[in-house]
Formats: C-alpha cells, sequence, structure tokens
C-alpha cells in the first residue's frame, strides 16, 4: 500500500517559477536555468512513492534537492508545483490550520543537527509535539519517559541537551519525533553529524526499532553505505532529479546510469570482497551418520531454521534437506537421512567474488552454501548478510 | 539671472504640525501628565516611606539572594550608604522613580514592536529606520515639543526619556527573535506549532538573555536622560548636576555625578544577573 505519493513534484527557487518549470520542461539545463534565467532548480519533476512500512531512503550529494524534497512532504517548503498525497490526503491543498494538524498526527521529523530546543530539558523536548497537541501535562510527561526508554535514554530525563553527547542529543531527536506516534519519519541527514561508529551503531538500533514499530520512513542520506545498509528501497538523486529508484541490489548489480555506475564504483566493494569476506559461521549441520531424521528435525528446531545443510564427519558438503522432507522421513520411520538428501544445491567457493554472488543469491530459495577446493563447508551466504557486509565495508 | 532656491520649510511644517496636536490633543496629554505624576509622587513617597537604611538593606539583601556575590553586595551597600552620608537621598529616589517609571514603559512598548519587527518583514523595514533617527536626533530636542504636551516637569523628562531610551528594547527584542537558530524554528513547524506556540515556547525563552541585555541598555540610556531632564524640571540627581553646572560648583556636580554612577552599577549588576540563564552554556 502506498503511504504516500510524490507526483511531478518541483521546486523552483526565484521570482517566476511557473515559467521556470516550463523552460525545464522544453529542456532547459540546471545551470542555464540558473545564469541566463535567475531561478535554482531545488527539486526539478520528482515522482516516486513511499510504501507502508519501508524504509525508503533518498540519496545524492550536496546540493542535489534531497532535502528539499523532504521538506516538500511536510510542507516546511513549499512546493512550486506537483502533487503530494498521503493516505490519499493531498497535502497541498490544506489550509494552515490542517497542515498543523496533519503535521502533529502523521509526521515526526529528525535533523542533521538534531534541533533540539536548548532551554528545555530532555524530557520537556521529548513531550513538545504532545504540548503542542495539547495533551495534559501528566499523561505526555508519562509518554515521554516511554519513549526515551525505547531510545536507551532513561535517567537522563532532566538532563539538557548541552549535557549531553552527540549520539545521545540524537537520541533525544528521535524521542521527540516518536512520542507523538507519527505514521511517517522523516530523517534528514539524521546520522550524518555523528561519528562513524556511533553512526553505525544508530543505523542498527533504527533498524531494531522499526523491527518493533513498522513506521514509514523516508530517510536522506548523502552515504552510499549508509543507504544500503538501511533502504529497503533507495532513489538516487542529482540536479534535483530522480536518476534512479530500485533495491539496494538494484543499485549496486544494474546502475541505470554512468552516473549511478560512477557513484556506485566508488564505494561498491562487491568487486573486491569475496565470498569468503562476506559469509557467516555455519551454526550447524546435520552429520551424514550420526543425525537421523529425528536429531536432525530438533537441531532445525532448536535454531529456527526451515533448512539444513548435510556434512560428513570431515566438513565436506553432501546437501540440504528440508524440514517438510524430514517430518515425513520420521513418519515413514526413516533410520537415516540418505533418502532425502537433496544433493543438487548451489554452493559457491570462498573466491568467488561477492558480485557474482548477487546474481545466484536472487531468487534462491535457500542459504547459499560456500565451499572449499575440497567441498569443505566454511560458511553460509542469505540475502541479508550479503548486503550488510557490503554496508559496512567487509569488515 | 537672478534664480533662488526657495528655503525648504522643514522647521515650519513641523512646528506647524506640533502646533497642531498642541491646540487638538493637549489637554489628553495634559490630563495624563497630571495622572503620572500623582503616580510618581505616590511613588517616591512609598519609596521614602521608611529610613532609607531599610531600604539600602532591602537592596543589598536582594542583590545578595540574586548573585550570591560578595562584590556586588558590597557595591550596593557601600554605595547606597554614601549616597545617604552625602545628603542626596531624596533626589536619588527621584532619579530611581523616574528611571524606572521610564524602562517600565520602554519595555511596555519595546517589547510588543520588537516581536513586531522580527516577525513581520515589513514592519522590520519600516521600524528600523526610525530607531536610527530617534537615537541619533540629538537628547535635548526632544525636550522642547514635551513641554508643550506633557507641561514642565517629571512627565515631559519621562516622555523625552522613553524616547531616547526605547530603541535598544525594541531593537535588542527583535535581535534576540531573529538569532534563534532557523533550525529550531522548522522544527517547531515541522511538530505543528502555531504562531503563538512557537513565540512562546520556543522564540521569548531564547530570546531572553538578549531582550534582557536590551532592558540594561534601556536602563542605562534612561539614566544618561537625567540630567538632561533635569533642564525640565525634572529635579533629582540630574538636577544636583544641573544646579552645580549653573553655580560652577565642581564638588557638589561630581557627588551628584557619582551618585548616578553608582544607581546605574547597582541596577547593571541586578539585570545582567537576571539576564543570565543557567543552562544554556
Amino acid at each position: 500500500m502506498s503511504k504516500i505519493v510524490i507526483e511531478n513534484l518541483y521546486k523552483i527557487f526565484g521570482p517566476h517559477p511557473k515559467k521556470a518549470i516550463k523552460l525545464l520542461e522544453e529542456g532547459t539545463s540546471k545551470d542555464d536555468l540558473l545564469n541566463k534565467h535567475g531561478h535554482a532548480v531545488g527539486v526539478g519533476g520528482v515522482s516516486f512513492d513511499v510504501q507502508q512500512g519501508e524504509i525508503l531512503v533518498v540519496m545524492g550529494l550536496s546540493g542535489s534537492g534531497k532535502s528539499t524534497l523532504v521538506r516538500c512532504i511536510n510542507r516546511l517548503i513549499e512546493p512550486s508545483a506537483g502533487k503530494i498525497t498521503i493516505d490519499g490526503i493531498n497535502i497541498n491543498k490544506l489550509t494552515e490550520k490542517e497542515l498543523r494538524d496533519v503535521r502533529q498526527s502523521k509526521f515526526g521529523m529528525v535533523f542533521q543537527h538534531f534541533a533540539l530546543f536548548p532551554h528545555r530539558t530532555i524530557a520537556e523536548n521529548a513531550e513538545y509535539g504532545l504540548e503542542i497537541k495539547g495533551v495534559d501535562p501528566e499523561e505526555r510527561r508519562k509518554t515521554a519517559l516511554q519513549v526515551l526508554e525505547q531510545v536507551g535514554l532513561q535517567g537522563h530525563e532532566n538532563s539538557y541537551p548541552a549535557q549531553l553527547s552527540g549520539g545521545m542529543q540524537q537520541r533525544v531527536g528521535l524521542a521527540r519525533a516518536l512520542s507523538l506516534d507519527p505514521d511517517i519519519l522523516l530523517m534528514d541527514e539524521a546520522f550524518s553529524a555523528l561519528d562513524p561508529l556511533i553512526r553505525s551503531d544508530m543505523q542498527d538500533e533504527l533498524l531494531d526499532l522499526q523491527e518493533r514499530v513498522q513506521k514509514t520512513i523516508v530517510f536522506i542520506s548523502h552515504d552510499l553505505d549508509e543507504a544500503l545498509k538501511l533502504g529497503d528501497r533507495i532513489v538516487l538523486m542529482k540536479d534535483g532529479k530522480i536518476v534512479q529508484i530500485g533495491t539496494p541490489e538494484d543499485i549496486l548489480m544494474n546502475p541505470a546510469t554512468r552516473y549511478v555506475e560512477k557513484f556506485v564504483e566508488d564505494v561498491n566493494l562487491s568487486k573486491v570482497l569475496t565470498a569468503e569476506h562476506v559469509m557467516n559461521k555455519v551454526k550447524t549441520t546435520a552429520h551424514m551418520r550420526n543425525d537421523g531424521p529425528r536429531g536432525a528435525l530438533r537441531k532445525m528446531k532448536n535454531n529456527n531454521f526451515s533448512k539444513l545443510f548435510i556434512t560428513r564427519r570431515n566438513n565436506e558438503l553432501v546437501g540440504m534437506i528440508t524440514a517438510e522432507k524430514t517430518s515425513e522421513a520420521l513418519n515413514r520411520g526413516d533410520k537415516d537421512l540418505t533418502q532425502i538428501i537433496e544433493k543438487d544445491i548451489k554452493t559457491v567457493t570462498t573466491d568467488t567474488p561477492a558480485s557474482e554472488i548477487f546474481d545466484i543469491i536472487h531468487n534462491l530459495p535457500y542459504p547459499l552454501a560456500v565451499v572449499d577446493e575440497q567441498n569443505k563447508l566454511k560458511g553460509v551466504i542469505i540475502r541479508g548478510t550479503l548486503l550488510a557486509a557490503l554496508a559496512e565495508g567487509g569488515n | 539671472m537672478d534664480f533662488e532656491i526657495p528655503r525648504v520649510p522643514l522647521g515650519e511644517g513641523i512646528e506647524k504640525s506640533i502646533e497642531f496636536l498642541d491646540t487638538n490633543f493637549s489637554f489628553i496629554t495634559k490630563a495624563m501628565s497630571t495622572g503620572i505624576e500623582a503616580f510618581i509622587d505616590v511613588m517616591v513617597a512609598g519609596m521614602t516611606m521608611f529610613h532609607p537604611m531599610v531600604f539600602i538593606i532591602l537592596v543589598t539583601a536582594f542583590s545578595w539572594w540574586l548573585t550570591r556575590k560578595r562584590s556586588v553586595v558590597l557595591i550596593s551597600f557601600i554605595g547606597l550608604s554614601l549616597i545617604l552620608n552625602l545628603g542626596l537621598w531624596y533626589p536619588t529616589m527621584d532619579t530611581l522613580a523616574l528611571v524606572l517609571i521610564a524602562t517600565f514603559i520602554s519595555m511596555l512598548l519595546g517589547l510588543p514592536i520588537g516581536i513586531f519587527a522580527a516577525l513581520n518583514e515589513k514592519a522590520y523595514k519600516v521600524i528600523m529606520p526610525i530607531l536610527d533617527f530617534m537615537q541619533t536626533m540629538p537628547a535635548f530636542v526632544y525636550l522642547i515639543p514635551a513641554i508643550p504636551f506633557f507641561g514642565l516637569g517629571k512627565v515631559a523628562a519621562i516622555f523625552s526619556t522613553v524616547i531616547f531610551s526605547v530603541p535598544p528594547a525594541i531593537r535588542l527584542t527583535c535581535l534576540g527573535i531573529r538569532q534563534v537558530p532557523s533550525d529550531l524554528v522548522e522544527a517547531a513547524d515541522a511538530f505543528g506549532s502555531n504562531p503563538r506556540q512557537k513565540l512562546f515556547k520556543l522564540q521569548l525563552p531564547m530570546a531572553t538573555p538578549t531582550i534582557m541585555a536590551g532592558i540594561n541598555q534601556t536602563v542605562m540610556l534612561a539614566l544618561s536622560m537625567v540630567v538632561i531632564a533635569a533642564m525640565i524640571g525634572a529635579k533629582g540627581l540630574g538636577g544636583e548636576v544641573w544646579k552645580a553646572i549653573q553655580r560652577l560648583q565642581s564638588g557638589k556636580g561630581f557627588e551628584a555625578g557619582i551618585g548616578i554612577v553608582i544607581i546605574a552599577m547597582v541596577l547593571d549588576r541586578i539585570l545582567q544577573q537576571l539576564g543570565k540563564q543557567k543552562h544554556m552554556e
């Protein structure tokens, strides 16, 4: 379901935006428009939608119009043309009063430089939205404290923002946005001002939080690694226009233009990384000799797996079994697993480049086994860990 | 050829319009004048009701409670005692009442005008040059029209003092609000604040230190006007200085002048403390 629909959105800075849009549509370049006509393009005709519950990362270098775009969504910046629909409500048509109501009920926003109110305590910051909404003091404080706990800031509610570190300040920013329980989180380079280690922590925590709260998140970033790690889908922008929309794999594997290619190239480690770098340890396997159907099923259950690799004593990979077949075998009274092993499974060797793995793993219904030259099982790759490993630079 | 550019009748115009206002509206200002004068008298009577020492101890205690600084307490106590000792107590109370009332009126006008100028770009462009004009025009000039409207005395003095001392109140209120970081204003907007909530929950609290600096400036300017105001019969410490000038008594002049300095220092220290906010650093 589409939560946010953006259609042909323009933001032109200058005295005659309508005229400038016409020129743009006729093919005038952004530079010409600025130099010859005195209009700057913030957003130049952008259309996309955001699905309920997804993290959409809008990525681009500075000046690509991504911050302007996100501010058009809640009309902190008034769009010059185009239509924005949220839950079927046309945002552009709202009066000031209606807009304030929508901002209070649907949007939470997190800012690059935190934008906390320095004269208010952490709790007062967190409850700001509720205060504006007119929730009574006791109740809003209760909610604020709950949200602060959610972001790991219990015990700091009476401090002032200046007394906290950057990472903690942005947690307050997040708490302030979450306290209204909005459907949509707009995050404008929310983690860009944090140092790399803390940034990575905050990204993990955001993903964690998203598991629990399932918001629709529009995340602005200039960092490809961040986009790959967080985004369900990525919108890549340049000069106020969208260059490519797609899943992280799409962007990495099928760059739409030379620009995306170059962009991805700089940070793309999939060519240098091999299976060995991105694989995970195998937690458990079933042994060809020792495990019968009952033992194999128990191992699957303990680890929450639906499939299990079968190895010999020396760790040589034989094949794979599924939970379904194994329980059938158990009912039949089979003593060992030989009947149900699927031997024809995809494997890669430890030195396979990560870029090739993308193609193999795409649509593969089971985890990809990584083996060495002697066909011994070395590790396993699943789609999620592959992306995470790339996002973190393969460390 | 004999060609003479006629002189622009600037002064005549101003005089005419003031005369017009005077004949038609001065009954209102005169009535106001009587009212305010009565109020000032009550205020001074209140301030001098107790023995001066009671007043001195109260001020000293207040400054200790507020600042917890020994230096401020010493200035308050020794300074005010010296004024009492020099026999300048009553003129000092006159001056203090005048300055406080002028400051109060300046704030009453300056805060709303400053807020308005900060939030409205057009108002800002109109108000700022007027303030420049008010501040650069020699303060003496305001005394002249003040007399026909308010009569000789304290109210005319307060009137010209307010004109002279209101600009910093407006300017710094305006500045304080305008320098609230734009990302904070944006955040307030993003959470759906209306303009009033934005003003009272964000802009005014953030602007408070700057506004207090403006009040401080206003008080200092008002004090600097007391000697000038004495020329139209405002009495007080300024009156003492004015008398000393006419009689060429430099000793007396300095005594009254030091009295003004002491009042300025005490007020300044107290106001500075009020302007400080603990957690913003």
